[in-house]
């Protein structure tokens, strides 16, 4: 990919050969001008007047709606050792995102207007992609009180998403609540589905592997008992839920059933759900320490079975960097998470559409459309049309690498797939018409 | 063999040499002077992160044994309670040229993790939940030693499997050796997925005791109860519980072993655990021969131990 530009003042961008997603199978010209696309195709030269053009030679790449994460976690504020809000979505655009939503379990909390309100003026002057914060539901994540959701919600930052993410909201009578508070401003609840009583102690997936490691066991029923409970409630209460980070093949037919019943309730999957299995902790090596822990093979066939039947509405990565030391230690002492922002496309290539599971624009769904659609976002999850924010993804579906944790824009380097060889890479990212990243290299 | 890190790193000859070796060794035991130079030079650390002062001083005497340098690093009153991770304790080690760990932890799988950062030889003295291989290996030895053969021979493990290093070890060594496990527990105390373990399981002691050469009983962890893995002490007791009567169902040539500590009255009767057909005493005993055959093979050689104290005069 080149590009070549003239004396600019108000550039003007030329997006030259990318085969859209979704849209027909030749490629075409995307001319992008005052941050929208202003036209396609053979209408898309700049035309005489314009003071300054730069192109963007595409040929051979895919372009994708800017990519829309409903799940990371940035840790600023209180943890900026991991990453900070600039150095996530600096990795955001690495990984082909033009919008992030933050999550709120930060120290403090995100669980007043004040602190979402620096969240979002954060990512704003970082410039990277936007950051949208999720707010919590419950003061501190401690369960047991609603936090100011309202307040949130009118804030600048406009919270729309509400999320204890990290624990559970368990106390039903306070997840109904939640759920029916929030519809005054067309929120959605995202529930980290753990039963907590159920997963005392646990520190992988229950099952064949744990039980040989001697680690304690997460069972999937801790995760579906809390999906089956919060969709009645749902529909009990007429109100949106999403389930985060959705793990199991029971969880998969929970949701699937639940839709069918008209509840109106949306689901993700995490990258590393979709790839990996929980034999990977044979080598005690917490890198692969998460949670929801990794699953079985059966799991990660139905989790992606469901991802194309559309049961499971989008793809969210769960980025959550941690500093070395929280991972280079025992198995139970270790942090859970693993970073994710800059390898989520590859491996939903890899799972998915090199396994014929879903095409491109099944991706463009997936990881712009439905995520933007679920918090509400306006300027984003677009199609590639005339008139539209000019949020685009360049994608080099060809391309394969080895991912070296030494290389991620993001500020940790715990990516389970240290050394693996993964599909595709993404070319360019622009925000509102400017490039966030060209070339592969950030702007 | 660089490490012992679980039962499941022995193959049915290395797990035969093991004990081949503690049987050569466990007859200079007897002998006047009890050190010979085998390890002379070598410098053995136990590095101790859990209280557990006879499996430590076990081996520490299997190591001064055979005249290595014996360091004890125990984690109370040292620069772990100072935060200190275990890959700087290891990294320290190294420095130190410690040539083997051996290391007792709370967490699952940090002797794995330890061998991944010294050059030394780990042995896995108790992980977590995990496994205890050098418990597993002094048991196998003491029913070797009182029964023969272990091939064939009906082994029942009683009580807390779930939580037990000492099962999971005994699980998969017994298998190794050809001898037939039946783990008897509560079903709240057995793992999900013992289906796919290599023994049988039964709920029931009373049905299984009449088929069975070895009985081990498992030590029930009193901070466990309180999590309603059973309704009390006393039902524990009277449903898995080792008793005269029960003692009674077993074959007149069956022995019985515990790992100890035990609650003598809840686990065990003091008339059983007293019993001449009680091994609890010489698995003690058979711990220390069995540990110096690790430490032997480990960083000594593969050659027949005595064989090789002979030869060094």
């Amino acid at each position: 990919m080149t590009q070549t530009s003239t004396t600019a003042s108000t550039p003007v961008r030329v997006i030259r050969g990318a085969r859209v997603a979704g849209g027909g199978p030749d490629p075409t010209d995307i001319l992008i001008r005052d941050g929208a696309i202003a036209a396609m195709g053979g209408d898309a030269s700049p035309g005489a007047d314009s003071e300054a053009v730069e192109v963007i030679d595409a040929t051979g790449l895919i372009a994708l709606p800017g990519l829309v994460d409903l799940h990371t976690h940035l840790r600023e504020p209180g943890r900026e050792d991991a990453e900070t809000v600039a150095t996530g979505a600096r990795a955001a655009a690495m990984g082909g995102y033009s919008s992030v939503h933050a999550m709120a379990n930060t120290d403090p909390v995100a669980d007043s207007a004040g602190v979402v309100e620096q969240v979002w003026r954060l990512g704003r002057d970082a410039g990277y992609c936007d950051v949208q914060p999720v707010g919590a539901v419950t003061r501190g994540l401690e369960g047991q009180q609603l936090a100011e959701l309202g307040a949130m919600a009118d804030s600048v930052a406009e919270v729309r998403v509400f999320s204890d993410d990290g624990v559970c909201v368990s106390d039903a009578l306070l997840m109904r609540r939640a759920l029916e508070y929030v519809k005054a401003f067309g929120g959605v609840i995202a529930q980290h589905a753990q039963e907590p009583r159920l997963t005392e102690g646990a520190q992988m997936n229950e099952g064949v592997v744990s039980d040989r490691l001697g680690l304690g066991g997460w069972p999937a029923v801790a995760e579906e008992a809390i999906i089956a409970r919060d969709c009645l409630l749902a529909e009990h209460v007429g109100s949106r839920l999403h389930i985060c980070h959705v793990s199991t093949s029971g969880s998969v037919q929970i949701i699937r059933w639940a839709k069918s019943r008209g509840c109106d309730v949306t689901a993700e999957v995490a990258p590393h759900h979709l790839l990996l299995t929980d034999d990977l902790a044979a080598s005690y090596d917490p890198v692969f320490k998460v949670n929801p822990p990794l699953r079985t093979a059966e799991d990660v066939s139905a989790l992606r079975e469901g991802l194309a039947d559309g049961t499971i509405d989008c793809v969210a990565t769960d980025h959550a960097p941690h500093p070395i030391e929280a991972k280079e230690t025992e198995w139970s002492n270790a942090a859970m998470g693993m970073v994710g922002l800059e390898s989520a496309l590859s491996v939903v290539q890899h799972t998915m559409v090199d396994t014929g599971l879903l095409d491109w624009a099944g991706v463009a769904d997936r990881m712009s459309f439905a995520p933007a659609r679920i918090g509400r976002l306006s300027g984003h999850g677009r199609p590639i049309a005339p008139g539209e924010p000019a949020n685009i993804t360049l994608y080099d579906a060809g391309a394969t690498r080895e991912i070296d944790p030494a290389a991620l824009v993001s500020k940790s380097g715990n990516t389970p797939y240290r050394g693996m060889r993964l599909p595709g890479s993404v070319a360019a990212t622009l925000l509102r018409g400017t490039p966030t990243v060209l070339e592969g290299k950030v702007q | 063999m660089r490490h012992l890190l679980s039962a499941e790193d022995l193959s049915y000859d290395e797990a035969i040499l093991v004990l081949d070796t503690a049987k050569e060794l466990a007859q200079l035991s007897g002998r006047s002077v009890k050190k010979f130079p085998t390890l002379r030079g070598r410098t053995v650390v136990n590095l101790f992160y859990e209280d557990s002062t006879r499996t430590r001083t076990s081996f520490e005497l299997a190591a001064k044994r055979l005249s290595a340098d014996v360091i004890n690093f125990s984690a109370k009153g040292s620069s772990v309670t100072k935060g200190e991770g275990l890959k700087d304790s290891a990294l320290t080690l190294q420095a130190m040229g410690a040539d083997g760990v051996v290391i007792r932890h709370s967490a699952s799988g940090a002797a794995h993790r330890l061998a991944n950062w010294v050059d030394g030889a780990v042995v896995n003295a108790g992980d977590g939940t995990h496994e205890h291989p050098t418990q597993a290996l002094l048991d196998a030895f003491t029913m070797r030693e009182r029964m023969g053969d272990l091939a064939g021979l009906r082994v029942t493990i009683v009580g807390d499997v779930l939580h037990s290093r000492v099962a999971r070890s005994n699980v998969v060594l017994l298998h190794t050796l050809g001898a037939e496990v039946t783990l008897v527990a509560p079903p709240t105390l057995v793992p999900v997925s013992v289906h796919t373990w290599p023994c049988a399981v039964s709920y029931r002691l009373d049905d299984v005791l009449p088929k069975t050469d070895v009985v081990m009983m498992l030590r029930v962890q009193a901070e466990r109860m309180k999590d309603a893995f059973f309704p009390t002490a006393r039902e524990y007791s009277r449903r898995y519980g080792l008793d005269r009567e029960r003692f009674a169902k077993l074959p007149s040539d069956a022995i019985v072993m515990h790992p100890g500590p035990m609650i003598r009255g809840m686990e065990i009767s003091a008339e059983v655990a007293d019993s001449p057909r009680s091994t609890i005493t010489e698995q003690v005993t058979n711990g220390l021969s069995v540990r110096m055959a690790v430490l032997y093979l480990l960083l000594g050689g593969s050659e027949s131990a005595l064989r090789n104290q002979e030869a060094q005069g």
